[in-house]
């Protein structure tokens, strides 16, 4: 009898996909590995493009009574610059490293909205290009930008129509709202994944530290993202609709916009942190050849900074006029937050206390970001004494401690992040060589740019101001900041050579190249698109330490 | 490393026109001496945490070539990690005690009878000054007497916004504390030291923030005194000045501005009766002379682009009456 | 690879929450906190409009609405109930029923705000009484309206006979977030009626 053989997928010749067939699959993909990546990619250009805008900042700023930039240039470039890296780049650059690596990490095949994972993808795409299509299409009246100059917080009434006339305040305000629900709908998904989907033999105390602070994250995301869509609804009822919510002319508060917009914003910064922490929490175990110390203290103190940090927010109001007591009970809250804070730094020191440390480019990064996360939390306890903060608000010293914080904490880290996963994400390893290029270039750029701001701050430097005056004692602090950009930029110009060139010519990764020990090392590089050919089975937080130690594993320890 | 090099920052201080380590008033020394005991403290821990982070880099190097035995797995301990948790937080405690004294001591500080009363209205982008009990309206330059230990003087001030969120802020003489539309608020000088002490607007408020400056003029009483009854009267007139009289109450320039004596009442520029009186145009974009005067009048936009007043079309034979008009205010 | 060690093996089955409930459960939590702001910002500017028509003198409690809509949410219960137990034809007949005590809250809104506009010149820009009011409950409307779509949705393969016991996981879910307006009505009817008059 005749029988009917199915082809074996071996069998079917579906011959080379064209260039067009492969953009095809990439935009209708959902992935979670290649939504990531192109959240990566996403972000990585806002990155230039802030870079761009900060430059053009600094080469202003270089000398007093600069005319190289207009003010109302300038303006837009600090609003632009600030709006970009906070949701642009930050964000979203987290965001896929989430989407990417919270599957692998607990031993998932996509996350648990594959469509809506796609969905947040290119609606957070399209807020952004909004966003940027006002400096084209947004009508400059007189007076008025055509991008938004009203600063990356949009004070009200400054953002009310009487006083940002012409269209560009709508496209932050929509913008940010079409980038909101891209955020909402991303902490959606990771967060019902990581409750879900987890492999058997995973219980939340043998997650990676990774996986719970995206998990602490996603939950601040989605109660402090929304009040701010929330709140720039209301911007936008003001602006469209003739409303009254921040108008003070009748009765409106421009105070209660800044209660509502640093609820969001400070939380947000912790947002933007965090994840840095779960990066650096992976990576120096690893390259310590030591367990995290403390990983019960770990996860604690990160659920404790996702609380605290939701009653700190006034601390970006100590000058507003509130009364003792509310500056006081602020004051107490923010230097709290600063102790589970500390509680890591401390671990992750008590994790490399002892081991066999290789400064490979991974780790160097999480060096830096040590050293400079460090200046930032001194200087964030310092701005936590409200009576010393009275002088350094609205300062070039708030300017430089968040610099540190974000690009100490956020930038280092998501460096230090690429080096480690992108042989796992593209099966090549990036040169050593190029990134200690990278690395030396980006701290001495970093901290010639950043250090002196301090000092700008506390002589008399407000920030958001498009020139400065000669007789300020400022000179010096400005010249040597902007000294600092060219190495940054050519740090920058390092890691993308060093991508595009390891992409095709790199040494060939291997499952595992760093001798790691968490599920995602587990599988091929890059993994297969249904991640594991059978779902593991975990019994302690580093299963692969236990199959590479038998005679030791963790469990016995945990 | 920050707070260690601030202390080079403060040798030259004393030099600074604006430093916040340069005090000459009760609030800001009160927050310059807080500040002295968070930047030890800062310094004390930077040194410890950066010492360490130094030392395990270099004591726990791998070794180069072996790369196969794994050191001992230490998984924490509760008596460290308790120590690293009350430490801090013991300094956290120390650091608030002293701040809650000092957020009393200055923003409840009781004002006294015999306090210099000035309310400041920030507008975009100049300041207008008014001595609601002395009479005296001005713009840009608040002149105060200087306080001393057995007669202490302060000036109690009052911060309105007629338009957005501005900040007022002199670093050597107090914090800055928010101007901002709808609200209602207070801050307090106390100088101790005569001279002039410059600041600016630190709340972003649009095109020209960064020249909304600020000048404080501390002056013995006696000076404090004359200034006020100088400024008190109407202007002389000076019949030399009619052509350019004429022409400043004949062009729109009342509708903005007020110089008493005359119909000019408009009050949405600074008033103009004593504006030679004044160091500065432009709330500090140039200084206040003939030539920059009448730069200013001819296009504000060439001084300070974005400037709400308008260039008003004066011709040259015009323009030299008027400025030789406002010459005369004195 | 190599055997490992094992330790007590495995007995108890492995099993987490499931994906649906738990996707809505944390998309309340957004939504409640977008609520917070526009409540709080309510309760904020209670009695600080600077002209205009007061709510005293304008609103009435809305019985009727209430009643309607909180009735939907025992229907849209029952609903479940018998979709669960396999009485398709009783699931269907709650539904409709949940649908059209919706409808008649959104007619309720309707007549109140057509009341408002055209008899006490009352708008978003009038003052911020309008302001507040129109933004607090139109938020609410639309979430009702969002949800009444979600029930046609049903409602259509309910008709066409093609929902059966095993997708009231689904239904579930919808009606988690049904109850949510719900509730979110009741904090708005307290906020706006009770004390905001």
């Amino acid at each position: 009898m005749t029988t009917t053989k199915f082809p074996l997928a071996a069998d079917i010749d579906e011959g080379v996909p064209s260039a067009l067939d492969r953009l095809h699959q990439w935009v209708v993909t959902v992935d979670h590995k290649r939504l990531g990546i192109m959240y990566i990619v996403m972000a990585l250009g806002f990155l230039v493009v802030g870079g761009i805008e900060a430059t053009l900042i600094r080469v202003q700023l270089a000398v007093p009574d600069a005319h190289f930039i207009s003010p109302n240039a300038f303006n837009t470039l600090f609003t632009m610059h600030g709006t970009t890296m906070v949701f642009l780049m930050g964000m979203p650059i987290l965001a896929g490293f989430a989407n990417y690596l919270i599957p692998l990490q607990i031993g998932a095949r996509d996350l648990a909205f594959p469509r809506l994972n796609s969905f947040a993808f290119w609606i957070t795409c399209f807020g952004g290009l909004l966003l940027y299509s006002s400096y084209i299409t947004a009508p400059a009246l007189f007076g008025g930008a055509a991008a938004p100059d009203f600063g990356w917080f949009g004070y009200a009434p400054l953002t009310e129509p009487t006083y940002s006339r012409g269209n560009a305040a709508d496209y932050w305000v929509l913008g940010l709202i079409i980038v909101g629900f891209g955020s909402i709908a991303g902490a959606v998904n990771v967060a019902t994944t990581i409750l879900t989907m987890r492999t058997e033999g995973m219980t939340l105390g043998r997650m990676p530290l990774f996986t719970w602070i995206t998990l602490v994250v996603q939950g601040m995301i989605l109660i402090v993202v929304s009040p701010l869509t929330a709140t720039l609804i209301l911007l936008l009822l003001d602006r469209s609709l003739g409303a009254h919510f921040f108008d003070t002319q009748a009765g409106g508060s421009a105070v209660l916009w800044r209660h509502f917009f640093w609820w969001f914003g400070h939380p947000e910064v912790y947002v933007l942190m965090l994840p840095g922490f779960g990066f650096v929490s992976e990576i120096i175990p690893v390259f310590s050849r030591k367990v995290i110390f403390g990983y019960p203290a770990m996860v604690a103190a990160s659920v404790g900074i996702g609380f605290i940090s939701l009653g700190v927010w006034a601390h970006h109001m100590f000058a507003v006029g509130m009364s003792p007591a509310a500056n006081t009970f602020f004051a107490i809250s923010t230097g709290l937050v600063s102790v589970p804070t500390g509680i890591k730094i401390f671990n992750w020191l008590g994790t490399m206390w002892g081991g066999r440390i290789r400064m490979k480019t991974p780790m160097l990064f999480c060096m830096g970001f040590l050293v400079q996360f460090l200046c930032a939390g001194i200087t964030g306890v310092m701005l936590a004494v409200v009576p010393f903060t009275w002088q350094l608000t609205e300062t070039y010293f708030v300017v430089a401690h968040f610099h540190f914080v974000l690009i100490g904490g956020l930038i280092f880290t998501v460096f230090a992040a690429i080096y480690y996963w992108f042989p796992k994400i593209t099966g090549r390893m990036l040169s050593e060589r190029l990134g200690k290029w990278h690395f030396w270039l980006f701290l001495i750029g970093f901290n010639l740019t950043f250090i002196p701001q301090h000092f700008a701050g506390m002589l008399g430097m407000p920030r958001r101001v498009y020139t400065f005056l000669p007789e300020r004692g400022l000179e010096l602090w400005n010249l040597v900041s902007s000294i600092g950009v060219p190495f940054q930029l050519a740090g920058v110009l390092c890691l993308v050579w060093n991508m595009i060139r390891s992409y095709r010519q790199g040494a060939v990764a291997g499952n595992d190249p760093w001798d790691a020990w968490t599920l995602e090392w587990a599988t091929s590089s890059p993994p297969a698109e249904y991640n594991f050919a059978k779902l593991p089975v975990v019994h302690s937080r580093r299963p692969l330490w236990d199959l590479k130690h038998p005679e030791d594993p963790d469990w016995q320890y945990e | 490393m920050v707070s260690l090099a601030v202390l080079a920052a403060m040798i030259q201080a004393t030099d600074t026109v604006s430093s916040i380590f340069a005090p000459v008033s009760t609030p800001a020394i009160k927050e310059r001496d807080l500040s002295m005991l968070v930047l030890v403290l800062s310094a004390i821990v930077f040194v410890v945490v950066g010492g360490l982070i130094a030392y395990n880099l270099v004591r726990f190097r791998a070794p180069a070539g072996d790369q196969s035995t794994e050191p001992p797995q230490v998984y924490g301990s509760a008596q460290v990690e308790a120590a690293w948790t009350v430490v801090p937080l013991v300094i956290i405690v120390v650091l608030m005690l002293a701040t809650a004294r000092v957020i009393h001591e200055v923003q409840a500080a009781p004002q006294p009878p015999n306090a210099v009363e000035a309310t400041i209205v920030g507008r975009q982008w100049w300041w207008e000054i008014r001595y609601p009990k002395l009479g005296v309206v001005t713009a840009n330059e608040l002149h105060v007497p200087v306080s001393d230990s057995t007669v202490r003087r302060p000036t109690w001030l009052t911060l309105e916004s007629a338009d957005v969120s501005h900040s007022f802020w002199i670093p050597r003489l107090a914090g800055k504390t928010d101007v901002i539309p709808n609200r209602t608020n207070h801050t307090w000088i106390e100088p101790f030291v005569t001279g002039t002490y410059l600041g600016q607007c630190a709340e972003y408020c649009g095109t020209q923030h960064a020249h909304m400056l600020l000048r404080v003029v501390v002056e013995s009483p006696e000076q404090f005194a004359r200034w006020v009854e100088q400024q008190r009267q109407a202007p002389a007139g000076d019949s030399a000045a009619d052509s350019g009289r004429r022409i400043f109450l004949g062009t729109a320039c009342i509708s903005c501005h007020t110089v008493a004596g005359t119909v000019a009442n408009g009050r949405y520029g600074p008033d103009l009766t004593h504006l030679m009186a004044r160091a500065t145009i432009g709330a500090g974009v140039a200084p206040n002379t003939k030539d920059k005067l009448r730069a200013w009048v001819k296009n504000p936009d060439d001084l300070k682009l974005g400037a709400l007043m308008p260039a008003m079309q004066l011709d040259d034979e015009q323009l030299d009456q008027l400025v030789h008009y406002l010459l005369t205010l004195r | 690879m190599t055997a490992i060690p094992m330790p007590e093996p495995i007995t108890t089955p492995w099993t987490l929450p499931r994906r649906g409930p738990v996707g809505m459960l944390l998309f309340i939590v957004a939504e409640t906190s977008i609520f917070g702001v526009f409540v709080t910002t309510y309760l904020f500017y209670i009695g600080r409009s600077l002209t205009g028509p007061t709510p005293a003198e304008v609103l009435h409690f809305p019985v009727a609405m209430t009643v309607s809509l909180l009735s939907s949410s025992l229907t849209i219960h029952q609903a479940n109930r018998a979709l669960r137990r396999g009485a398709t034809a009783r699931f269907l007949g709650f539904w409709l029923a949940t649908i059209l005590l919706g409808a008649g809250f959104l007619l309720g809104t309707a007549r109140e705000w057509h009341e408002l506009i055209f008899e006490h010149h009352l708008t978003l820009r009038t003052n911020l009484f309008g302001s507040t009011y129109y933004a607090l409950v139109g938020l609410h409307a639309s979430h009702v309206v969002a949800g009444m779509l979600l029930l046609l949705i049903v409602a259509t393969f309910g008709i066409a006979g093609r929902v059966r016991p095993e997708h009231v996981g689904r239904t579930d879910v919808i009606s988690m977030y049904w109850h949510f307006v719900d509730v979110v009505w009741i904090v708005v009817v307290t906020v706006v009626y009770v004390i905001g008059r």
